[in-house]
């Protein structure tokens, strides 16, 4: 049987590769060529050579008139908060699934549905209240505050709940005849079995906070907790004269690690996203 | 060394009652096989002597030490699961390990224990590989070994053939014998498959809806099944079974299909009696005697050397011939019923009788 | 839906619920409670005094033509970006499963964008589209367009569709792939067979296949719009010009921290969450409770 090669699908795959490719590609060639040059609306689509150290120079580029704080420290906390929130999620989403799928206990399926329903609950639609209780709490400008409230959603225990249930239950008999309690069966057979599925989670909990803009936005007051995605946000909304050449470099200093992290690990990526649902 | 008693064993689920009260005594190093049907209980029973529930009422006791209300991992058995239940993630040394591991065990004493077991089922090559690298029978045999290095005072096996292919199912099932008899364990081991329960069991317990309708070696289950049930349950192909009424002084019988047979000898009951009488299909002769009991062949099954012919009597009661040889061509047989092979049981409680 | 294997004891499980239970306790019902509570109630001019009102802040809302716009043009934006980005990502994953070489290439490469945050592919599409600087703009401006998302309200609106669409489309694309991969094979040659080619056949046997899918994503992409996307559209345009891009829940935090009108905010939140839980509910029941 002969195949010729399918030009249609290529070609309709190309299209698409391209569309999300341009703008990125704009933007990176745009920061390699000189502030000067792009603020006449003379780009070129060509990135120059000369320019690549602009990367460099954004790194330590920042608005510390207005008492900002450069690119690798914005860098640095959106790396913090993306960790922070992916195993401290993690972290309490498997043990709250654990619990509830392997025990019973008093107000067990209240606590479910409590938990459930954050699931109703993005911040988007509770932003002004929640800024009130942070306040309260003192957490605001507090990386405590910029972390905690986007930790516990119930997305992540929905899913290790789901996986728990379908953990063949001779495993853990088997386990309990070998003298596991319930902690060395978490730590020692359910988290390792449950591997592919912590990857998963942890690529789109990292990539989802690090991509984080509003709630960010209300608790960073100061400079200090400025993730990069505020930052550069920042810069295109001052009144002074945008250096586009840095915001472009900064910016897609700012894509790479979700990036990376995505196509790095975009097999459980893909197999953990399909299978939950959500 | 271990002898295990089983006393007055229930257990409820809500307002089911799964076991009415088990009683059992194994010798020591005694292969004690649990069959029986689906849902009559003989997983149950099984997982209350592993601890993986509790007795309603009733104790466990394993040499003398009453475990009833012990942690599984406490008790000093070890268990192999019908789906293997190996780890994953682990290789096949950790596996048989791991329980050794937990128990604060010397890596050396585990090592040499993991090694000797290996060694012993065959699988001192494969102890780096993941049970995913493994074919059905390698899992299986790890998971004995799991089971093997804890060195306990019982064996529980929990239909472990039934997710091996029908080959590899008759050579696993030689070597849990051999096993078993070399390291001369105490073992309970339920199947839902005669033959299996058969060939292993030093003593068979034939399970009935929660309750033991037998325990006796195999030859004496097959040969004088204490019930219709176990007459039924035991034997390929399955007995058949014949309503009738006592003759007079209860020495003879009249088939309800038509013909008067012969019984062994003695009186079975009163005249008029209902029995139901029981002849294994190979126990059929044929008789070309016009009192021969009829029977309409529906069905001819070839088996090689022999012949399976199912059919119908006079009353519609189904009746099955084991002939050796090729098939008799004709439509209809007669067949003769010898009163040595005969069972004769009661016709309401199916329980068999003893002549007298 | 629950299992047989369990560990006994009470005391342990309680422990381990408690962070999640805590954190969900005070970052997610507290707020919700004092949304309500806020909802119903009204500060005077001073800030001093705070009065019971009953439903007066929803019946304002539901009357105000400014909030029915947003609703209404809420409405048109998540239509707009879920056909969009659902079309989009279904033919690129019909062509993407055609078994053609370089697959898996083609894939990593479509997959990526869903790593962009909202907020920085609308400051690219800034770059590509500033009046004075965009490469695009000044391209369509040599053809003689005049595109000006800070001025013309419908270009802005037009602009957050494209943008948000644009992102969108490789999490349709990552469901519809792994759906389209999940239809048998088996079920295709019998189509085939039965002389189903083509258009036909995706009509006819494929897409109701794809039907659970679908519906799953419809109502992603739909709280995706509603509610993602703020950060998109508060970063190209701060809801403006005017409020021509302003969705309700960009008019949430308008009004709350801008505006500070509380009770008003409050209000918006409680029906918005109201919505949600409408979609949730439907998601759940319709796709056989697939996370439960």
């Amino acid at each position: 049987m002969n195949r010729k090669p399918d030009y249609l699908a290529h070609a309709v795959l190309i299209l698409g590769v391209l569309i999300f490719i341009f703008p990125i590609w704009v933007a990176f060639s745009g920061a390699t060529q000189s502030a000067g040059a792009i603020n006449r609306g003379d780009l070129s689509l060509i990135p120059r050579l000369s320019g690549l150290p602009v990367f460099i120079n954004a790194l330590g580029f920042g608005n510390t008139a207005k008492g900002g704080v450069p690119i690798w420290h914005m860098m640095m906390v959106s790396a913090l908060m993306a960790l922070g929130i992916a195993l401290g999620k993690i972290a309490i989403s498997s043990i709250s699934a654990f619990a509830i799928a392997f025990f019973r206990f008093p107000f067990r399926m209240v606590a479910f549905w409590l938990i459930f329903i954050t699931l109703m609950l993005p911040v988007e639609v509770r932003i002004i209240p929640t800024y009130s209780v942070m306040s309260d709490f003192h957490l605001i400008n507090t990386f405590t505050g910029l972390t905690m409230p986007l930790i516990a959603s119930a997305t992540a225990t929905l899913l290790f709940r789901q996986v728990f249930l379908a953990v063949p239950d001779e495993l853990v008999e088997a386990a309990k005849l070998d003298g596991a309690g319930p902690m060395r069966f978490f730590f020692d057979i359910l988290l390792p079995v449950s591997g592919a599925n912590l990857a998963a989670l942890f690529v789109i909990l990292f990539v989802y906070g690090w991509n984080q803009y509003l709630w960010p936005l209300l608790v960073a007051t100061n400079g200090r907790l400025d993730t990069i995605v505020l930052g550069i946000v920042q810069m295109i909304t001052s009144d002074q004269l945008t250096p586009w050449n840095l915001v472009m470099a900064a910016t897609i200093l700012a894509i790479v690690p979700p990036v990376f992290v995505v196509v790095a690990m975009q097999r459980w990526f893909v197999a953990g996203l399909t299978e939950t649902d959500k | 060394m271990a002898t295990l008693e089983l006393q007055g064993l229930t257990k409820s689920f809500g307002r089911t009652t799964v076991l009415h009260g088990i009683d059992l005594r194994l010798a020591d190093g005694e292969m004690l096989v649990i069959v029986g049907a689906s849902g009559c209980g003989k997983s149950t029973l099984l997982r209350l002597v592993a601890g993986l529930e509790a007795p309603s009422s009733g104790r466990i006791l394993l040499d003398g030490r009453d475990i009833t209300d012990v942690d599984p991992s406490k008790r000093d058995i070890a268990m192999v699961f019908q789906n293997y239940a190996l780890y994953p993630h682990m290789s096949v040394f950790d596996n048989m390990a791991y329980g050794l591991k937990l128990k604060g065990m010397a890596k050396a004493e585990i090592a040499r224990r993991v090694e000797d077991a290996a060694d012993t089922l065959g699988l001192s090559e494969l102890l780096g590989r993941k049970p995913r690298a493994l074919s059905g029978g390698q899992r299986q045999r790890v998971a004995m070994g799991r089971a093997i290095v804890r060195e306990p005072k019982l064996f529980l096996f929990d239909e472990p053939l039934s997710n091996l292919d029908a080959r590899l199912r008759v050579q696993v099932r030689a070597d849990i014998r051999k096993l078993q008899k070399r390291l001369n364990v105490t073992s309970l081991y339920v199947t839902h498959d005669q033959i299996e329960a058969m060939t292993l069991a030093d003593r068979l317990i034939v399970m009935h809806q929660g309750r033991a309708a037998q325990i006796a070696p195999p030859v004496e289950v097959f040969a004088h099944p204490a019930d219709t049930y176990v007459a039924g349950f035991i034997g390929e192909p399955a007995m058949n079974f014949c309503a009738a009424r006592l003759g007079p002084e209860g020495r003879s019988a009249r088939l309800d299909a038509g013909p008067e047979i012969a019984l062994p000898a003695g009186s079975w009951g009163r005249e008029g009696a209902g029995v139901t009488i029981g002849i294994r299909p190979q126990h059929v002769t044929l008789s070309t005697s016009a009192d021969a009991l009829r029977v309409a062949i529906d069905l001819v099954e070839p088996l090689g050397s022999e012949t399976l012919l199912h059919g119908h009597l006079g009353n519609g009661e189904t009746f099955a011939i084991r002939v050796s040889g090729p098939a008799p061509g004709a439509a209809e047989l007669g067949a003769e019923l010898p009163a040595e092979q005969l069972h004769v049981f009661d016709g309401g409680s199916g329980r068999r009788l003893a002549p007298g | 839906m629950e299992r047989r294997a369990l560990f006994g004891g009470r005391l342990l499980p309680a422990v381990l619920v408690a962070p999640q239970l805590a954190i969900t306790i005070l970052f997610f019902l507290l707020p919700a409670w004092r949304a309500f509570s806020e909802s119903v109630q009204a500060t005077d001019a001073f800030g001093l005094n705070t009065t019971f009102v009953g439903l007066a802040n929803f019946r304002a809302l539901l009357d105000s033509p400014v909030y029915q716009a947003a609703l209404l043009r809420t409405v048109a934006f998540c239509a707009a970006v879920t056909v969009l980005s659902m079309a989009g990502g279904l033919v690129l994953a019909c062509f993407a499963n055609r078994g053609i070489r370089g697959q898996s290439v083609y894939r990593v490469l479509l997959i990526w964008p869903y790593a962009i945050a909202p907020a920085l592919a609308s400051v690219i599409f800034v770059f590509l589209l500033q009046p004075q600087i965009g490469l695009l703009s000044n391209g369509l401006a040599r053809l003689g367009i005049d595109f000006n998302y800070a001025t013309n309200g419908n270009d802005a609106f037009g602009l957050i569709v494209l943008i948000a669409a644009w992102k969108q489309v490789s999490y349709n694309f990552i469901f519809y792939l792994a759906g389209l991969q999940s239809v048998p094979a088996s079920v295709i040659e019998a189509a085939t067979l039965d002389g189903a080619r083509g258009f036909y056949r995706f009509r006819t046997v494929i897409w109701p296949l794809l039907a659970p899918t679908t519906f799953f994503l419809l109502v992603i992409n739909t709280v995706y719009a509603a509610f993602d996307a703020f950060a998109l559209i508060f970063a190209l345009t701060g809801g403006g010009p005017g409020s021509s891009t302003t969705t309700l829940v960009v008019k949430v935090y308008r009004d709350g921290v801008i505006n500070l009108d509380l009770g008003g905010s409050a209000a918006q939140s409680v029906i918005l969450m109201a919505l949600i839980v409408v979609l949730t509910t439907i998601q759940f029941r319709y796709t056989g409770k697939r996370a439960t």
